[in-house]
């Protein structure tokens, strides 16, 4: 399983390999540059100023033996100057081409996981989505790939950065001289052990603040989401001092890191110092003994520094590059998790005929029996109502007709064809389901309704929102078709999401159109009303509708009752009134309700 | 959430506002003195580190112009050591001082912030969403800390560093030195014109990021809904429409970032070539040593960071401005519902209740000509009247939106009439003080809200002195105890948070013990419609039973059992009553409570016929 994390850590790796090695390139020059620098001041130093021995390349020096030596330059020395803004600019370049390319890559590797992530998300099957937990997925989506990202571009980056560093500066200072540049180095393992552990050990501190933070989040959270209970029992008094001890605990905690990190910098900017008090101290005691001159001077006092700071960097790189590996592991646990199957053979025939439930069978991962071989034909252009006790399996009826599930034994046909053959996205779009508690998208009303849909024009929206019964409701509001829905915008409430969503699945072509309890939340009336628009638009479409409405039930052509996995009882409703069953009974809430009336009206109501 | 941290900001950079949140850090103005002090210091001492590595070339290294010597090398240790004792302790002191103003400056405003939303009204709440005060209290905050804490810091850093380095060259060679300094001021405008656009360029990557963040919440919440309706390919044309929106916009704020940089050090480095030139051709003359070439060549190449620090800080505080500005105005909110002075000096304020001065309660109520309205132009209630006796029940049913919890919030004093009077035990309520009426008050809400806890902390949360054996006694009476005793831990059991570890059912009845406790003489029940087993459904009926009796109780009641047997059935519609009596007066009636009730009655048969719950 470590290998899937590892490949795709690769991939990304090469997909952008042009723009990391343009990146190490980069960084190459400049590392070159900034040790070039200091020798350009201490040749000037040295060999212009003093005549002491070159340390520049043949070639350089032949070149200014042709301009008159080092006399000429030391009175010319614009040229130096010269060379030393040309160095700059010229770093200036590939530092810039270094940014680019590195933060070019960074955001491709965030890209690519970001829409691999999205899309496989989307493909994950049905069955995934109804456990999944969204804060902790939207977190591996999120920082997670940020971390990732993070770590590719930059940490990689300033490690190999400070390793170059250090290889430099030893190829740069032991040709200058090799005991000077060991003493210059003689507290750099120290200071990278002490980085490294530092951070190591304070880690747990970053995590305890973290907390503290979570802490004082949840008491702020759940006071102002719970502050009618707050006021009602007059309790403010002690919020105010639950808060102020989460506000104090996260205080000390913050205050704590700021004191470690004080200490921190502190130490490692004393070994700093020292580092560099001894460096130049060295230099000037092989100075007097004229084993040195001041160039050499100058450029250990600078190397010095150019060492010490990456190395600074590096323990704290190190110590939480850790984070990275666990970070892709969490992002890897989503891509490996199977998507729906393609289906290359998949055929998409007309889907007007009826639909058959033959001897099917279906159980969830649990392996509780939801459907229990369950046969029966829904006729095609018909209205069939399903009545069904809760648990009795309604709703798996209609996930397995839009292929959201598959059963393990039996089918399910169309039209006479397998369902299984039929194209997955071809069935869903020409079947539209309409989930009890629908979601909706946070964006307008308008495009809400029109989600389904590519192209859509106003009088289609329109329509549909009329029949849904949904216009008024969306007239009323501040903004009408362009008011903001979600968490951005206004909530709605269950009744007004049913009506949106049943508008937005009338906006498509269905051949098959289900409910799935989904006008639980309007009352009888706008109930009714929907349903008598849904028969004037669409005559011929075969509609499932599953209620617990007598009204509705009564109207369709077909009602399956079924209780357990199984259909009971199933016919019209002049045959299912008679038959006992559990049409009947709720048939004849009506009777009982007259004969209370007749009871209260007589005053002998026990309650 | 984040959307709201967005919004829009003022440009131009306000003194005043600064002066304003500097009164709030107060307590902490000592600490920004030793804090400025520390950072000066500091600052001098980096001045001072060239000067010391010219004074070893000038004095110990043999050059040209003069022999080596050791002489006063002990003595150049000790000050160099010295100098690093000094400089290391300010970095420990300015790094403690400055986390300390921040967490402390953090702390205070939140403080403050708090205690000032306890006391906002509920309309405050009505406007503003949970999350856009989570962040006005988090990021907000956090930010309004950091820029006090650590741009006065880099402030100071900087104008000592520059001051004290010029200072330093001038005393060396004042012409050299104006001739370097000529590249400060471009250096100044460059810099300030860079940092104000990186700042821009990564705040549209963070509100990039954020859409990018809410794609991919809906994305997975939504995820079931997207199957059903086949949408997967235009959300993902959507969302790769984002994540190249974020690609752009990042590189365009790493480009601009990685092209600042190399700008003003090549600008700096025309200062650094320009003192070697110059200085270079003093030294060959004798006018300069090689110690001070060497100080001109290091300040110069020292000089952009303080420049870039500061341009940095300014542009910071800018953008902090922002954050600064919210929130100042919850801070300076003021809430709608205030007790008087007279009231406060009398009874206490919400903070320090004076009990021994409060009357009890009995729980007469009367709405006398009350108007109402959360909106302006929208009343809600006009010319309401009603009178309550102590200790009646009274239902209230109707359909959503016609002004049932209008009623309660008012009788609650979440809200208050804008005209016309509340009356408790024949007094203007407002002239008692909101706590004593609260104190009095027991409400359940219709989704019971639990905070993170023990069912034990729950439960006392009404009144806080309550003994365990009162805890239980509470529990007992609404029948809650064989529950909570079948817990792993009784009634210990860790809740979670909002009390998510429990079910709906549970929940209710766990607010129902929490409100009995408090022996409210007035009890307000926001009826659940949420589903419930029968069984339980028989107990929370038997705990609303239980807490009803012998007070005066509001009921927006949805169960028909709960309704039945109130005292007296207000049917609301459009603000007004239009029907009141008990269950048989109304059903005699055959007007709107007829209607609702057969419906209602139907609908709650077929759901217990079909083992569900009703749902109104």
């Amino acid at each position: 399983m470590h290998t899937s994390k590892r490949r795709l850590m690769g991939r990304l790796l090469y997909d952008n390999k042009w723009y990391f090695l343009l990146a190490l390139i980069c960084t190459v020059v400049t590392i070159v540059i900034e040790f070039v620098t200091p020798i350009v001041l201490a040749e000037t130093l040295d060999y212009y100023l003093q005549g002491k021995p070159s340390r520049m390349p043949a070639f350089v020096n032949n070149w200014i033996d042709s301009l008159g030596g080092p006399a000429y330059m030391a009175r010319n020395l614009w040229i130096v100057g010269l060379a030393l803004v040309g160095l700059n600019v010229l770093s200036g370049v590939f530092s810039f081409g270094k940014g680019r390319a590195q933060s070019i890559a960074g955001e491709n590797v965030s890209l690519t996981l970001r829409e691999k992530l999205y899309n496989h998300i989307q493909k994950l099957p049905f069955a995934y989505h109804v456990k999944a937990e969204t804060g902790d997925m939207v977190q591996r989506c999120t920082s997670d790939v940020e971390t990732v990202r993070r770590f590719l571009s930059m940490q990689l980056m300033q490690v190999i950065n400070a390793f170059m560093m250090i290889a430099f500066a030893l190829f740069y200072l032991l040709r200058e001289n090799v005991r000077i540049t060991l003493i210059s180095m003689i507290l750099v393992p120290a200071l990278f052990l002490f980085a490294w552990l530092f951070f190591k050990w304070v880690i747990k501190n970053f995590r305890l603040a973290d907390e503290a933070e979570g802490k004082m989040s949840a008491v702020l959270q759940e006071n102002l989401t719970g502050v009618r209970v707050v006021r009602a029992f007059g309790q403010q008094e002690y919020e105010v001092e639950k808060f102020g001890a989460a506000n104090e605990d996260l205080r000390k905690k913050n205050q704590k890191i700021c004191n470690l990190l004080a200490v921190y910098w502190a130490t490692s900017d004393a070994l700093c110092m020292t580092q560099s008090m001894l460096t130049l101290l060295t230099c000037v005691f092989f100075a007097i003994r004229g084993d040195i001159t001041v160039g050499t001077l100058t450029i250990f006092t600078s190397y010095v520094w150019k060492l010490l700071y990456p190395i600074r960097q590096l323990g704290r790189i190190l110590s939480d590059a850790g984070k990275s590996s666990v970070s892709m592991e969490r992002i890897d646990e989503i891509l490996r998790a199977p998507e729906e199957p393609a289906e290359p053979d998949a055929i998409r025939p007309s889907l007007k005929g009826d639909i058959v439930f033959d001897h099917v069978t279906f159980r969830y991962e649990d392996n509780r029996d939801v459907l229990k071989d369950m046969s029966f034909t829904v006729p095609a252009g018909k209205t069939v109502a399903i009545l069904g006790s809760t648990g009795s399996g309604k709703s798996s009826v209609v996930h397995l007709i839009q292929r959201l599930f598959e059963p393990q034994e039996g089918k399910i046909t169309i039209g006479g064809t397998d369902i299984r053959k039929i194209d997955r996205s071809y069935l869903r779009s020409r079947v539209g389901l309409v989930l009890q508690e629908p979601f909706l998208y946070s964006k307008t009303l308008r495009e809400n309704v029109g989600i389904a849909v590519r192209d859509y024009t106003e009088e289609a929206v329109d329509q549909a929102v009329q029949d849904a019964a949904a216009k008024a409701f969306i007239l009323e509001s501040d903004k009408g078709y362009e008011t903001l829905v979600g968490e951005r915008g206004v909530t709605l409430s269950g009744g007004q999401k049913q009506r949106i969503a049943i508008a937005r699945t009338l906006m498509k072509d269905n051949d098959i159109l289900i409910f799935d309890d989904s006008l639980s939340a309007v009352d009888t009336e706008t109930d009714a009303q929907i349903r008598a628009a849904l028969k004037r638009r669409s005559k011929d479409t075969t509609t499932i509708i599953i209620s617990h409405r007598i009204v509705t039930l009564s109207q369709a052509d077909l009602i399956l009752v079924m209780e357990d996995g199984r259909v009971t009882e199933q016919g019209t409703h002049d045959e299912l009134i008679h038959s006992g069953g559990l049409y009947s009974r709720i048939f004849n809430i009506q009777t009982a309700l007259e004969a209370e009336f007749k009871e209260e009206n007589t005053g002998y109501a026990a309650v | 959430m984040q959307q709201f941290e967005e919004q829009d900001y003022t440009k131009r950079f306000s003194l005043s506002l600064w002066k304003k949140i500097l009164g709030y850090a107060k307590e902490y103005h000592k600490d920004l003195y030793r804090l400025a002090l520390c950072m000066g210091i500091s600052a001098g001492c980096d001045v001072v580190f060239p000067l010391m590595t010219s004074y070893a070339i000038d004095h110990f290294i043999p050059t040209l112009d003069h022999a080596g010597s050791t002489q006063g090398v002990p003595v150049f240790v000790i000050v160099y050591l010295l100098l690093l004792a000094v400089q290391v302790y300010t970095i420990f002191r300015f790094l403690y001082l400055g986390g300390k103003v921040e967490t402390g400056v953090c702390y205070t405003i939140r403080k403050r912030a708090f205690r000032k939303l306890q006391e906002l009204p509920f309309s405050y709440y009505d406007r503003m969403p949970v999350g856009y005060l989570m962040s006005r209290m988090t990021s907000d905050t956090q930010r309004l800390a950091e820029t006090i804490g650590w741009s006065l810091l880099d402030l100071a850093w900087g104008s000592v560093m520059i001051v004290a380095a010029s200072i330093t060259m001038f005393s060396l060679n004042w012409k050299l030195t104006l001739a370097v300094l000529i590249v400060v001021p471009p250096l100044a405008v460059i810099s300030w014109w860079f940092q104000q656009r990186i700042l821009h360029a990564y705040r549209a990557v963070r509100k990039t990021n954020s859409k990018i963040t809410g794609a991919f919440n809906e994305g997975i919440m939504g995820a079931k809904t997207t199957k059903t309706l086949v949408r997967e390919e235009m959300n993902m044309e959507e969302f790769t429409a984002l994540t190249h929106e974020m690609k752009r916009s990042s590189v365009r704020a790493a480009s601009l970032s990685s092209v600042y940089l190399p700008i003003v050090v090549s600008l700096g480095s025309l200062a650094t070539a320009y003192a070697l030139w110059q200085g270079g051709q003093l030294v060959t003359v004798g006018g300069m040593t090689l110690g001070v070439l060497q100080v001109f060549v290091n300040y110069t190449v020292q000089f952009f960071q303080p420049i870039r620090d500061i341009a940095n800080t300014f542009a910071e505080m800018q953008s902090a401005q922002a954050a600064a500005e919210r929130v100042m105005t919850l801070l300076e909110t003021a809430p709608d519902i205030v007790d008087t002075p007279e009231v406060e000096a009398v009874f206490g304020d919400n903070f320090h209740p004076k009990k021994e001065n409060w009357p009890a309660l009995r729980g007469d109520v009367e709405f006398c000509h009350v108007d109402f309205q959360y909106k302006e132009g929208e009343k809600v209630l006009s010319d309401f009247n009603l009178k309550i006796n102590a200790g009646e029940t009274i239902a209230l049913v109707g359909p959503t939106g016609a002004g049932k919890s209008t009623v309660v919030n008012l009788i609650c004093r979440f809200y208050e009439p804008t005209a016309g009077e509340i009356k408790i035990d024949g007094v203007n309520y407002k002239e008692r003080s909101q706590l004593w009426l609260q104190s009095n008050l027991g409400y359940v809400l219709q989704e019971p809200r639990l905070f993170s806890g023990t069912i034990r902390d729950n439960i006392r949360y009404a009144k806080l002195d309550a003994t365990d054996e009162e805890v239980e006694h509470a529990a007992r009476l609404v029948n809650a105890e064989p529950f909570i005793l079948k817990m792993e831990k009784g009634y210990d059991t860790d809740v979670g948070e909002g009390g998510s570890r429990l079910s709906t059912g549970e929940k209710q009845l766990i607010s129902f013990a929490r409100a009995i406790l408090a022996d409210p003489r007035i009890f307000v029940l926001d009826e659940a419609t949420s589903s419930v087993d029968t069984q339980t459904e028989q107990i929370i009926q038997h705990a609303i039973q239980k807490v009803l009796s012998g007070r005066t109780s509001f009921i927006i009641a949805h169960r028909l059992s709960t309704i039945r047997t109130a005292d007296r059935i207000l049917v609301i519609d459009g603000g007004k009553i239009i029907e009141s009596g008990t269950h048989q007066q109304l059903l005699r009636q055959k007007g709107a409570y007829y209607n609702l009730y057969t419906n209602q009655f139907q609908e709650e048969q077929a759901m217990e016929i079909l083992g569900g719950a009703a749902q109104a």
